[in-house]
């Protein structure tokens, strides 16, 4: 994953060009890309969920939590239109280009696909278009590479690419650090922000690990089935629902986590998982008027 | 000899076929439908026999079954408590023996039931050309028109319609398609037989291909051969041209399984 840990100084002006912000970062506008009332999802007699709220506004980035089974992915499926709901109402703006990253595609081996032949699956783009939205990635070399050849976190890179390359209003990521390590895991969620500021996109991701919600996301929305509790990350971490859920070390480290990406940029440092609950919020407080460049969260 | 007037209007007819055959079998393939395109086909027996009841085209028979078949086959899958290979076999073998019964009944109409089972070189007239390359050009411009979409659809349905391709109407579309190819193959390759066209011509394009599109394109002109192949040989040894054009086919396509091996194994050497 070394690409993607280069410092994202060093990413912004390679593919600035093509990947052309059309709002102002994370400044959202009250408009609404996506959004769900009441909605509820009925499969052979059961419910896979019931009376969702959620919505997506540009430059805003929600993230999904939930133990397994709690309809994440369903909830995804029905804001996308891939599945109707039995319930509710799902809007979507008028136009909206979605860029979206499946949990997991399977593309069978007798199809002869290049990377250039995916990055062109839903829409025509140029070489030149392409090529910058892998650069993104980190992937510009295997640009003439067969899609079978790639390994599996290539792959997932090119799909992220894929779905970036026509300058999404909205990215939906199911799980996009499946299979990648702690460190390739920062690094990914630092370049997802970074599409994000650069696109002004809004983004929607579920994230397989409850324990790791991205320092940036604005909402996180807990679900179990239903809605259990839904906020900014430190009010979810805070609430009773979520503490019922998930238990209290898992809040903790929800928070911590949150708190410890803000000023530490050391991939390697996992110790951050296991700070206190407590400990993180003095953190986070002691350096709230900071730069966000502290070296590290042990330095208070 | 080879200026044989049925010879050469069998000849337009399996060239006819094949050019859109060979890029349909594509999709079959990627989409690991050669099953449900078998189911289709053994269908196409049932067509003829309907046809020669209400005495209209058999082309329009097979079409109108095979279509409704696999319409049926879709609506079906994941809703029926059997399993999508189970339901394949009962339609296939269901709707054959249907025709086949259908047919043993007619004893006023002299049905050539080899004939139909695997394809007839005699059979093509001068009018199933009109409708084989008319059509077969309708084809064409249609799978040029939702390629992108059916391509989208056949790597991830989920990708496809989240970014708002129109994939239902791709499907169907892709499945008329079929229904076409069958009944435009019908009398040439025989029932039996037809879901080779469509599948060995693409696996044999396969071993060559580097992306979609060269594959289609490939499966075309290996289809082309082989009917050329196929129903010289049967011209010259007197065989029903089906068998012999899938065993030139079949040929073609042990060919390209050797080239690519030999291909390999040099890439692989120091």
């Amino acid at each position: 994953m070394s690409a993607l840990l280069r410092p994202s100084s060093r990413v912004e002006p390679a593919a600035a060009s093509a990947l052309t912000p059309r709002r102002g970062g994370s400044d959202a506008s009250p408009e609404r890309l996506v959004a769900a009332e009441g909605l509820g999802v009925r499969r052979s007699g059961h419910w896979l969920i019931r009376d969702v709220d959620i919505e997506v506004a540009p430059g805003r980035i929600v993230s999904l939590i939930g133990p397994n089974g709690a309809g994440k992915t369903t909830t995804i499926r029905a804001l996308l239109g891939i599945e109707a709901p039995s319930a509710g109402v799902v809007r979507r703006a008028p136009g909206l280009r979605v860029g979206y990253v499946p949990q997991r595609i399977a593309v069978d081996h007798t199809l002869p696909l290049g990377v250039r032949h995916l990055m062109r699956l839903t829409r025509h783009y140029s070489d030149s278009v392409i090529a910058e939205a892998l650069e993104a990635v980190g992937m510009s070399h295997r640009i003439d590479a067969a899609v079978r050849t790639l390994s599996g976190g290539e792959f997932q890179r090119v799909l992220l690419a894929r779905a970036i390359v026509g300058s999404p209003d909205l990215l939906v990521l199911d799980e996009p650090v499946q299979g990648v390590d702690f460190a390739g895991e920062i690094a990914l969620y630092r370049l997802i922000r970074e599409i994000r500021d650069r696109l002004g996109c809004g983004v929607l991701m579920v994230t397989h690990d409850l324990h790791v919600v991205m320092a940036e996301t604005d909402t996180v929305v807990c679900l179990n089935g239903h809605v259990c509790c839904s906020g900014p990350p430190r009010t979810v971490a805070g609430s009773p629902a979520f503490h019922a859920l998930f238990g209290d070390r898992a809040a903790g480290v929800l928070a911590v986590y949150s708190h410890h990406h803000d000023h530490s940029h050391d991939p390697a440092s996992d110790q951050a998982r296991d700070h206190a609950h407590d400990h993180a919020h003095h953190h986070a407080h002691h350096h709230a008027e900071g730069d966000g460049r502290d070296p590290a969260a042990g330095g208070a | 000899m080879i200026a044989e007037p049925f010879l050469l209007r069998a000849l337009a007819a399996g060239i006819g076929v094949a050019l859109v055959a060979g890029p349909l079998g594509c999709f079959v393939v990627w989409r690991r439908m050669a099953y449900f395109g078998n189911a289709m086909a053994h269908a196409a027996l049932l067509g003829v026999a309907l046809a020669l009841l209400v005495e209209i085209d058999p082309l329009i028979g097979v079409f109108v079954v095979a279509a409704a078949v696999a319409v049926a086959l879709y609506a079906l899958q994941g809703r029926a408590d059997l399993t999508a290979d189970a339901l394949l076999g009962i339609l296939a073998h269901g709707t054959l023996a249907v025709g086949l019964v259908l047919i043993a009944f007619m004893t006023d109409v002299r049905v050539d039931l080899m004939g139909y089972l695997f394809g007839d070189i005699l059979a093509v007239r001068t009018s199933d050309l009109a409708l084989i390359y008319g059509g077969g050009a309708v084809a064409l411009v249609v799978l040029w028109r939702i390629w992108r979409a059916l391509l989208a659809e056949t790597v991830s349905p989920d990708i496809a319609r989240a970014e708002g391709l129109a994939t239902d109407r791709a499907r169907l579309a892709f499945l008329l398609l079929m229904a076409g190819v069958i009944a435009a193959a019908l009398k040439l390759v025989g029932i039996l037989l037809i879901t080779a066209m469509l599948i060995v011509p693409a696996a044999a394009a396969r071993a060559f291909a580097t992306g979609p599109v060269g594959m289609a394109a490939l499966a075309a002109l290996i289809g082309c051969l082989s009917v050329v192949a196929g129903l010289w040989g049967s011209f010259v040894v007197d065989t029903p041209s089906g068998p012999s054009i899938v065993v030139a086919a079949l040929g073609l396509f042990c060919l390209a399984l050797v080239v690519d091996r030999l291909r390999g194994a040099r890439e692989a050497a120091p």
